[in-house]
């Protein structure tokens, strides 16, 4: 840093090419590059453990052993967890895909009346729902438990729908409003001045334009109601819950817990929203942007 | 007035079920629990009616706040919530602004620095749990094992089983998980930066980091204003990661969260939602004033 301030700043101004100045970014750049490949691999570490313990054999359980390669690869922790987890994971893609669906509806619909439709007083109104996505749970979890054991709605995956589309209603219409608010009034407009209402404006104007933020919205909900742990550990068991229950009484309820099968058990549980990140991370990304930067 | 609802009556129609759930499950049920932390309502025969529950005003509050257990939990929300933000925003920052400009293979390292987001919590608890073993000597294994064998045994810890710095090991794994979000929004922030102001700087002659210091970081409080509020709020709910790696009896980990969940547990209705509540007020001394601000922007943006 003291080598990129001591020189002299005219040089760099006057002529970029010089040699001193192209050692210098040279010099940068392996520092950048020394930070990031460094990084890159401390961020890495807790993925290269999963692996390779996963397909370790009762062999490998030395503590000496437990950063090298497994002595013989077996696949029986990967066959164990499966089992253990399969079923849940069924249920939790139940869960998830209703839960997304609905929530991006009602997330659309919220974000098209408060952005594009002259609805009185729509900020104020905007505000009081965005207040729903920042609070904690906790504080409306005891009369979530005696409402739904009055209602009778079922344990388990019901239970956790309703909350994944209630709770998901905040940054769904955050979502989409910010995005509705770069479709010109002009469209709105016209399609008004043409005498259609608000419903056939928004099913036929709206919601044909509105792909890429259903996209952001349905991978955000997906992955949040997957990876969601508390709802699930209020609302459900291991037997009719979703995946993060099942791992986490995988991981931490037998009486002996065998590393082996959990972390192939957390690998297994992870696979959906990995493969979501991966194969469509420039959505995934939008989503988690749309949480912080305001309207 | 007809011709008026005429043009707001459907916008109505269309809001009106999210608006009557959000009444009713955020504000309305707040209410509830609010109603809930002032009564005596600790045993699961009052939970399911079948004994009298009285109003006690704030005595739940008094007594929560005055006890040494919840205030050993207060203490570890927020030990932990300054570690986990000092820690997001650094790193966060430092690889935003390592990236800020154009690099080859940049998008490896920033896809690799913000999957952690992907996964759950308690997924990564189960690998964080066996990384932060608390075995030493021949028995170590996880990072105590790792230290040893690269020669810096000193660094050897009980991690969270440390009765008093037990919190700050779970802060490692929500640094891991959350520092890649952090740099997606300060790189946004960053690229967001039009070149002409940089420009303008250089032909002024500041150097590179006179640049930095009086152009760029300036334009980046916004930025950093929201990752504060986003991961200040979240570390004041954590609770996957604490039951994942140390679970709810650990009594160094304890948080506020999981006070809430042991007396629910219990049937202690009162004390669960007073600690929800609490936490509701913290959460909202960090949330509210941010939401004003962000409604007032908004209207003078129009």
């Amino acid at each position: 840093m003291t080598t990129v301030s001591a020189e002299p700043r005219a040089r760099k101004v006057l002529d970029p090419s010089s040699g001193a100045a192209a050692r210098r970014r040279g010099g940068w750049r392996a520092v950048r590059y020394t930070i990031l490949i460094v990084s890159l691999i401390v961020v890495l570490i807790p993925v290269y453990v999963l692996f390779v313990t996963s397909f370790k054999g009762m062999g490998d359980a030395t503590p000496s052993r437990t950063w090298f390669f497994p002595q013989n690869w077996t696949g029986e922790n990967w066959a164990e967890a499966w089992a253990a987890l399969s079923p849940s994971l069924l249920r939790t893609f139940a869960m998830v895909i209703p839960a997304a669906v609905l929530s991006a509806l009602l997330g659309s619909m919220n974000g098209f009346v408060l952005s594009r439709w002259r609805f009185p007083h729509a900020n104020p109104i905007f505000t009081l729902i965005l207040f729903g996505m920042f609070i904690p749970y906790q504080a409306v979890m005891i009369p979530l438990v005696q409402l739904l054991i009055d209602l009778e709605v079922p344990n388990g995956i019901p239970s956790l729908i309703l909350l994944h589309v209630i709770y998901g209603i905040p940054i769904c219409t955050l979502i989409f409003r910010n995005y509705y608010e770069t479709v010109p009034m002009e469209l709105i407009e016209s399609a008004r001045v043409d005498g259609a209402g608000l419903l056939r404006t928004f099913f036929s104007v709206v919601l044909p334009i509105s792909i890429p933020s259903f996209v952001v919205v349905l991978l955000w909900q997906f992955t949040s109601a997957w990876n969601d742990f508390l709802f699930a550990v209020f609302f459900s068991t291991a037997n009719n819950g979703p995946v993060t229950i099942a791992l986490n009484n995988l991981a931490n309820g037998a009486m002996l817990s065998n590393y082996g099968v959990s972390m192939a058990g957390a690998l297994i549980a992870s696979l959906p929203t990995l493969l979501v990140y991966i194969l469509l991370g420039r959505y995934f990304v939008g989503g988690l942007m749309a949480g912080a930067v305001k309207g | 007035m007809g011709s008026k609802f005429k043009t707001w009556g459907p916008g109505l129609l269309l809001i009106s079920p999210s608006l009557v759930l959000l009444a009713v499950f955020v504000y309305g049920f707040i209410a509830i629990s609010f109603r809930e932390s002032i009564t005596d309502k600790h045993s699961a025969a009052q939970a399911t009616g079948r004994a009298d529950v009285n109003l006690v005003g704030f005595e739940n509050y008094a007594a929560l706040l005055s006890s040494e257990a919840f205030q050993h939990s207060l203490r570890n929300l927020f030990v932990f919530t300054a570690v986990f933000l000092l820690g997001t925003l650094l790193m966060g920052f430092s690889w935003a602004w390592v990236m800020d400009r154009p690099l080859k293979g940049e998008g490896v390292f920033r896809s690799v620095y913000l999957f952690p987001m992907a996964v759950s919590f308690v997924a990564s608890g189960v690998v964080w749990k066996w990384l932060l073993n608390s075995n030493q000597g021949e028995q170590a294994s996880g990072l105590n094992r790792l230290f040893q064998m690269l020669g810096l045994d000193f660094l050897q810890n009980p991690w969270w089983t440390h009765p008093t710095y037990g919190i700050l090991a779970i802060a490692l794994p929500a640094i891991w998980q959350l520092s890649g979000y952090v740099m997606a929004l300060f790189l946004a922030g960053f690229r967001g930066i039009p070149d002409e102001l940089r420009e303008a700087a250089r032909v002024d002659g500041a150097t590179e980091l006179q640049l930095y210091r009086h152009v760029v970081f300036p334009q980046l409080s916004p930025v950093a204003l929201s990752a504060l509020i986003i991961i200040g709020h979240m570390s004041l709910k954590s609770f996957d990661l604490i039951m994942s790696i140390a679970n709810q009896s650990t009594y160094s980990t304890k948080v506020p969260a999981i006070d809430m969940y042991n007396y629910a547990t219990v049937y202690d209705y009162a004390n669960s939602a007073a600690v929800g509540i609490i936490l509701l007020v913290l959460v909202a001394l960090a949330v509210v004033p941010y939401l004003w601000y962000d409604a007032r922007s908004r209207k003078e943006g129009r």
